[in-house]
């Protein structure tokens, strides 16, 4: 190569690197702008301690009422224990679907199938929250046929339960595990499966031995997806569930608008935040997964 | 007592007749190779011995029993794929043991039986690595030995130097067949690679659209082709089709489209009448050409009754392998082998007589599209 005086060479380095400034330049600005500077706001804010009307004082009291107080911290770990029961469904449902999807359905089914997982999706969360409400109350669509049918002979409530709650989490969510699945197990060269049973393995080893192992990275990425999901929802939880949901985000939700307290408020944000983090951090350890190899992966 | 024997096997995919009643038997520790062009219809064949696709008839019997019906995991035939499906989530030991844990075998003797093997394959140290850090040629080793383990009655290889590059691939070949030797066990290779087929096997079927078209030892197959396809694929040849002038059935002439008289010799015992329009196949290396003013032409005269005039139009250079393009009275051209020796060679341009023996102008009669 030539080099000329001046070093054109350095000239055309620094042109990478502007060039590359430039492209980057509007994903920083969104993350700096959309996730750090709020989080920073709501650490601070939730470091303040009320100690007269319009005087405050830097402390821990937030945190410290979360710990004295039983029902907020039987909040969370109870919108946690959900959020993972929610998740193991949408596996054990998605799985198989997923399997259907990448590896038995000709093109055309494939794409009809996605296009149902799309279907929950193209609605807002309300109207369909609301869907489920019309077919679930007392006086709604399922009640009022099993009256009709004569199976039972007065109006049954499905709402407000848990189960409810879970079903709607569930039926909300399952796009998002389904799509990572598909994407990893379509890599999956089909003679992988081949030769875990020309090996000699039954249907269940090779699942367990070769399907499943192989596919962890969609495993894990679509689980963080969809539990993060889980358990930031609000309005899913609030309108199955009703009063007695108990759902964390509820309770930050009362703290900012009804109470005005926008400094427990955030510090319960915080604490869903940390929360939420730590158990994908040992979800993560306990599959031997990093976060480089699952959700770049998918 | 056969390893293999396949029955009048088929196998329709709607319409398409992939494979199309192949009978066939492979005596016990034999390299037996099935070539054929692309799209014939190995794979299938391969699939439905190894239990992945069900055969619409026939019968498939290894060591003397019928295995229809009997799933993939439960017969004791095992196949390298092409592109060999090692497990990446898994080590090279775990690889290998994974067939062993499934038939239940202890881990003491799994240790002991993983170890023996990667002797075998002289690859003792890779046991720890993982499958990404192999090289190309160490892959089909841990495949080959992820079979072997399990002590298969026949062993599959489903082109499984397609994906190397030529270097590793002639060396391939040749360890291919020493570890089969070492084994002890039947191979059944399937390429699309006439040279990986004649030099590994013990016997080779020749394999076109969905049918066998030959079986026998790599030699007679060469030299001894049964129809016009088997003598067009495998080796080279100088391809006529023409017209029999005069014939007492077993030999005689034959005139080319172009206009070409050559004798000739009715090839896989078919008996060619006069009048019958045929396939000639004469190849390369049974062509002498000689230079026209060289002394040594009545010497070389000696060697084939068939002679015709020539000018060289190109050298094709290829070490021992080298050819001359001859261009005939006619126009066509010819190929033949030639020896080159760096001092005093045919150059292009020159005039040469082209000989060859009547034994060596294999003829068939035509069909159709032949
Ligand atoms: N699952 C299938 N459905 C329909 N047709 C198929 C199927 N599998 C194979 N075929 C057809 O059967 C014929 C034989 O295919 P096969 O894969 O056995 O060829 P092959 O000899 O292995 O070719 P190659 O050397 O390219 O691998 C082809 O015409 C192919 O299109
Ligand atoms: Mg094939």
């Amino acid at each position: 190569m030539l080099r000329f005086p001046g070093g054109g060479l350095m000239l055309q380095k620094d042109f990478r690197r502007l060039a590359m400034i430039l492209l980057f330049a509007p994903f920083a600005l969104w993350i700096a702008l959309l996730v750090v500077l709020p989080h920073i706001g709501m650490i601070r804010l939730s470091l303040r301690e009320k100690v007269a009307p319009r005087v405050y004082e830097f402390g821990f009291a937030n945190y410290l009422d979360f710990i004295n107080e039983p029902i907020y911290w039987n909040t969370l770990l109870r919108t946690g224990s959900m959020s993972l029961l929610v998740t193991a469904l949408a596996l054990l449902i998605g799985f198989p679907i997923a399997y259907y999807i990448a590896k038995l359905a000709s093109n055309r089914t494939r794409g009809a199938l996605f296009l149902i997982c799309l279907i929950p999706l193209w609605v807002s969360d309300l109207i369909r929250a609301f869907g489920w409400i019309l077919l679930l109350r007392e006086t709604g669509v399922i009640s009022s046929f099993l009256q009709w049918a004569g199976i039972v002979n007065q109006p049954i409530e499905f709402l407000y339960n848990d189960v409810t709650v879970i079903i709607g989490l569930v039926y909300t969510v399952m796009l998002f595990m389904i799509v990572p699945l598909v994407s990893t197990l379509d890599g999956m060269d089909n003679s992988m499966i081949e030769a875990g049973y020309n090996l000699g393995g039954n249907g269940f080893t090779v699942l367990r031995r070769i399907i499943v192992p192989y596919a962890m990275p969609g495993i894990v990425s679509g689980c963080i997806v969809v539990f993060m999901l889980t358990a930031g929802s609000y309005l899913t939880p609030i309108l199955l569930g009703g009063k007695n949901s108990s759902w964390f985000t509820e309770q930050i939700y009362n703290q900012f608008i009804t109470r005005f307290n926008w400094e427990a408020g955030a510090a319960f944000g915080i604490l869903l935040l940390l929360f939420t983090s730590t158990v994908i951090w040992l979800g993560l350890k306990l599959s031997g997964q990093t976060l480089a190899n699952t959700v770049a992966k998918s | 007592m056969y390893d293999l024997e396949c029955i009048n096997i088929a196998k329709s995919f709607g319409s398409i007749r992939a494979v199309d009643d192949v009978s066939f038997d492979i005596p016990s520790g034999s390299f037996f190779s099935i070539l054929g062009p692309s799209g014939c219809g190995k794979t299938t064949l391969m699939r439905m011995i190894a239990g992945f696709e069900e055969p619409s008839g026939g019968d498939i019997k290894i060591k003397g029993r019928s295995v229809l019906g009997t799933p993939p995991n439960k017969r004791n035939v095992k196949m390298v794929f092409q592109h060999l499906a090692l497990f990446p989530m898994m080590n090279v030991y775990e690889n290998i043991a994974y067939g062993l844990r499934c038939n239940g075998v202890g881990n003491a003797e799994i240790k002991r039986k993983v170890h023996d093997v990667l002797e075998r394959i002289a690859l003792p140290d890779v046991a720890e690595r993982e499958i990404h850090q192999l090289s190309g040629g160490q892959k089909q080793r841990i495949a080959i030995a992820r079979c072997m383990v399990l002590d298969p009655d026949v062993l599959l290889l489903d082109e499984p130097l397609g994906a190397l590059d030529l270097k590793l691939r002639e060396a391939m070949k040749i360890e291919l067949k020493l570890l089969q030797h070492q084994f002890n066990t039947t191979f059944i290779y399937i390429t699309h690679d006439q040279s990986e087929a004649l030099v590994m096997s013990d016997h080779v079927a020749i394999m076109n659209q969905g049918q066998f078209e030959q079986i026998g030892k790599p030699q007679d197959l060469y030299h001894r082709p049964k129809t016009a396809f088997v003598a067009a694929f495998v080796g080279d040849s100088n391809r006529w089709s023409g017209r029999v002038k005069s014939s007492d059935g077993s030999g005689g002439k034959v005139e080319t489209e172009q206009g070409l008289e050559m004798a000739f010799t009715a090839a896989g015992g078919e008996n060619i009448p006069e009048g019958a329009s045929v396939e000639i196949f004469v190849r390369p290396e049974f062509i002498h050409a000689v230079r026209q003013t060289d002394a040594d032409a009545d010497d070389a005269a000696a060697t084939g009754d068939n002679r015709m005039e020539g000018i060289v139009d190109s050298l094709l250079f290829n070490g021992a392998n080298s050819r001359v393009l001859v261009r005939g009275p006619q126009g066509e051209l010819i190929e033949a082998d030639v020896t080159l020796t760096g001092q005093n060679d045919i150059r292009p341009g020159e005039n040469v007589y082209l000989f060859w023996s009547s034994r060596q102008a294999m003829c068939f009669a035509s069909r159709g599209a032949a």
